[in-house]
């Protein structure tokens, strides 16, 4: 029944592992995105700030009589100020001959075609950026170009970097953590589904094979249709063979009692010792048979009944008298006694048919291990319980839990018709009303059987 | 032998400019431990008193202390970088441009102020201002000057009693006489008006504060304009004759900054000197021969000292430089 199925891999862990592993490579993603983006954004900063710069020192050169003059404004280089004092170097080209500044700004520079240059280079064994940008001056019969290069270095740069850096890895960390939270969150909700799924198969009685009517997520639905057709079949197949038993035992039983019939009016005739006592053998195999037939057919019909318990209201003690009533010519053939004691009244709401036929299998049992000239009696009291007890031998005691078990008999029924149901049958009932049924025996002697309901 | 004659010849003016201080004084001589070169344009009497502190509180280090101007500071420090272990100058701009270019040594550990440091290895330790510094004797009786305006009208009103004994830095030779005249120039045109003047009154020029508060002094020059206030307070005291006058209208105020050489052998005890030159407080105001510590009370808005970043490269560009001079030139010497 609990065989382990054989396990592969873990859904849980996969659609973890799945989710954990993708949102680390986003984390991972987003920060170089960010990074990148900002350091673009970072060193166009400085370009724009460098390129005013430039264009400013361009527009402060002037051809003054055929003489170049470059009055470079104060702001030109104040507005080069930065928080980590970023070195400045500039240099000032005439047509493409050094005038002023640093000139070996040029050597890293090298001539330019573009009006505009933006470069990032090495001076003085630091990383600089480097802009630089020419002007043509027309004077008096003259021209002449003026080239402007300006670099800076960038601690401020790397600086701001590192901040956006710590920021983007943070950042990333934190989308990282919230999607690994999320993740393990949706697993579980996912998975969750198929556990409750689990557990209500789990819990199910072992008679309900209706299909379950829960609703369940889309992806699981092919499951659940699986599974209920698969119990549908089960149950077909179960209810056929219960039919099909209901059935035999229903043929069985007709042509059993003309055979009986046929055998009891034979004994009448028959006078011979030993033949006499072969028919009576024959006789009583065919009430043991014909009574295993009822039995299985009150099995059956008991199963079923079960299976939808239909409850009414009924006065248990009415209902037990009827009973006694139907049962004393049968008890006083063996020369037995029935007495009804108990509360005059039990009202009680359950199936009279069940509770009729599982108190008759009860004083059916009492009835054959009881001794002649004894007394059965069945009390019905309150609780509500029906309790049927005899002065037979009582029930072994070693045997007392596995009695009703189908087809099971004690070691001393060897001898006594019965096929083994009558306790079964008292029991389903029992259940099927949320009850029990125990077997004692009594201190005086004698067993003791209590119906409680 | 001519080769070597010619030589020595090119030698010679080399060594003599190396032994041609203004002033050499070694203090703590004869500790054991490193022997700092420090070359610094500030007279010794006012210096003095830091150093002295500083080898009482550093027994081992001795100190070699070289005087000379702004202009030869920042020459000699270019040529051989690796003769000195700290540059002290008031010319804040060619400082400026030392650690701009590479000479000086950035200091992780010290602690200043933003506005008071450049790039970690120029530092800030004094202000001081700028001063028009008179001769009481010529204005008995007369309102003093308290602007630069003021001084253009006094110096045309009486232009016979002024001629030749006005005086202010030659800017061509003064590294700081530059770096105030090019902060002047900057914040207002006045200064060129007054320039014109002095110019018109055959103004004499100067290459340092302390000459000029000498002639101040004994009535060769009745009024001095740009001379450094922190000078003309130590020479003042006691001279009921001369008067410092901080302008009204605006000042111009210079910062005294101290870097470290990148060539020092001895950067434990170069950084450990600049050190104390920032967190040195003199140890009681009145002592008149201390330089004026770094006003750190000057909020960063209304602070009025030059700033230190890279602006201060505009002026000695070559181009911009020969421009000023001329202009100035043709304002003063007529």
């Amino acid at each position: 029944m609990t065989d382990n199925p054989t396990v592969s891999g873990s859904l849980r862990n996969r659609l973890v592992l799945t989710l954990i592993g993708g949102a680390a490579v986003l984390a991972v993603l987003l920060f170089f995105a960010v990074r990148n983006y900002a350091a673009q954004v970072a060193q166009q900063g400085q370009d724009n700030i460098l390129e005013a710069s430039v264009a400013s020192i361009l527009d402060a050169a002037a051809l003054r009589d055929g003489v170049l003059e470059v009055d470079i404004p104060y702001a030109a280089f104040s507005m080069l100020s930065t928080p980590s004092d970023d070195r400045v170097f500039y240099a000032i080209f005439q047509d493409g001959e050094f005038l002023s500044g640093y000139e070996d700004l040029r050597l890293a520079g090298g001539a330019e075609e573009s009006d505009w240059s933006f470069k990032s280079g090495e001076l003085r064994g630091e990383r600089i950026r480097q802009v630089s940008a020419s002007r043509t001056l027309v004077g008096l019969g003259r021209q002449t170009e003026i080239e402007v290069v300006l670099g800076q270095t960038q601690d401020a740069l790397s600086q701001t970097l590192d901040q956006i850096s710590r920021n983007a890895a943070l950042l990333g960390l934190g989308f990282f953590l919230l999607t690994a939270a999320l993740s393990f969150w949706v697993t579980s909700t996912t998975i969750g589904q198929l556990n409750k799924l689990t557990t209500s198969v789990t819990r199910r009685g072992p008679q309900d094979l209706s299909p379950f009517k829960k609703p369940v997520p889309r992806e699981m639905a092919p499951l659940v249709t699986s599974l209920n057709s698969l119990m549908g079949r089960l149950d077909q197949s179960l209810s056929q063979s219960e039919d099909f038993i209901a059935e035999a035992a229903h043929r069985v039983r007709t042509p059993l009692a003309t055979v009986r019939s046929y055998a009891e009016a034979t004994l009448h005739r028959v006078e011979r010792k030993d033949n006499r006592e072969a028919l009576r053998a024959m006789v009583r195999a065919i009430d043991e048979s014909s009574r295993a037939a009822g039995q299985l057919l009150d099995h059956a019909m008991i199963t079923s009944r079960a299976d939808r318990l239909e409850r009414e209201d009924v006065d248990l003690v009415e209902l037990i008298r009827e009973l006694v009533q139907r049962l004393t010519p049968i008890a006083e053939m063996k020369e037995l006694s029935l007495s009804l004691t108990g509360d005059p009244t039990v009202p009680y709401s359950g199936d009279p048919i069940l509770i009729q036929n599982a108190v008759r299998n009860m004083i059916d049992n009492a009835l054959k291990y009881a001794p002649s000239d004894s007394a059965v009696e069945i009390e019905v009291n309150a609780k509500p319980e029906v309790k049927v007890s005899d002065s037979g031998p009582g029930f072994p005691p070693e045997e007392i839990g596995q009695l009703t078990r189908r087809f099971e008999r004690g070691k001393n029924a060897v001898g006594t018709i019965g096929s083994g149901l009558g306790l079964t049958i008292a029991e389903d009932v029992a259940t099927a009303h949320g009850g029990t049924l125990v077997l004692t025996n009594q201190p005086k002697g004698g067993a003791c059987v209590i119906l409680s309901l | 032998m001519r080769y070597l004659i010619a030589l020595v010849l090119l030698v010679l003016p080399g060594l003599g400019l190396a032994e041609d201080w203004e002033d050499r004084l070694i203090f703590n001589e004869g500790a054991d431990g490193p022997r700092l070169r420090v070359i610094s344009s500030t007279d010794t009497v006012l210096f003095a008193p830091l150093i002295e502190g500083f080898v009482a509180q550093n027994p081992l280090i001795s100190i070699e202390y070289l005087v000379s101007s702004t202009a030869d500071i920042n020459e000699r420090v270019r040529a051989t970088p690796d003769a000195f272990d700290v540059v002290v100058s008031s010319a804040m701009d060619l400082q400026l441009k030392l650690a701009n270019d590479g000479f000086a040594l950035p200091l992780d550990d010290i602690e200043t102020p933003s506005w008071a440091q450049w790039h970690q290895s120029l530092f800030s330790f004094t202000t001081e201002p700028a001063a028009i510094v008179i001769n009481r004797t010529a204005f008995e009786g007369q309102q003093l000057p308290l602007t630069r305006q003021g001084l253009i009208e006094t110096l045309r009103e009486r232009p016979e009693e002024f001629r030749g004994k006005v005086g202010t830095y030659d800017v061509r030779e003064s590294g700081l006489g530059y770096l105030f005249a090019t902060q002047d120039a900057r914040a207002s045109e006045t200064y060129w008006r007054l320039m014109e003047v002095m110019g018109g009154l055959d103004v004499r020029l100067y290459c340092c504060s302390g000459e000029m508060i000498n002639d101040l002094a004994d009535g060769t020059l009745l009024v001095a304009y740009n001379v450094l206030g922190s000078y003309a307070a130590v020479r003042t005291e006691g001279k009921d004759t001369l008067e410092v006058i901080l302008p009204t209208d605006f000042q111009t105020i210079m910062m005294r900054t101290a870097l470290v050489s990148h060539a020092t052998q001895e950067p434990d005890a170069a950084g450990a000197f600049v050190r104390y030159l920032i967190a040195e407080k003199p140890a009681s105001q009145d002592i008149q021969s201390s330089l004026p510590p770094l006003s750190s009370e000057d909020s960063s808005a209304d602070r009025e000292a030059i700033g230190l970043n890279p602006a201060l490269l505009t002026f000695l560009d070559d181009l911009k430089r020969r421009k000023f001079l001329s202009a100035w030139e043709d304002a003063v010497i007529q």
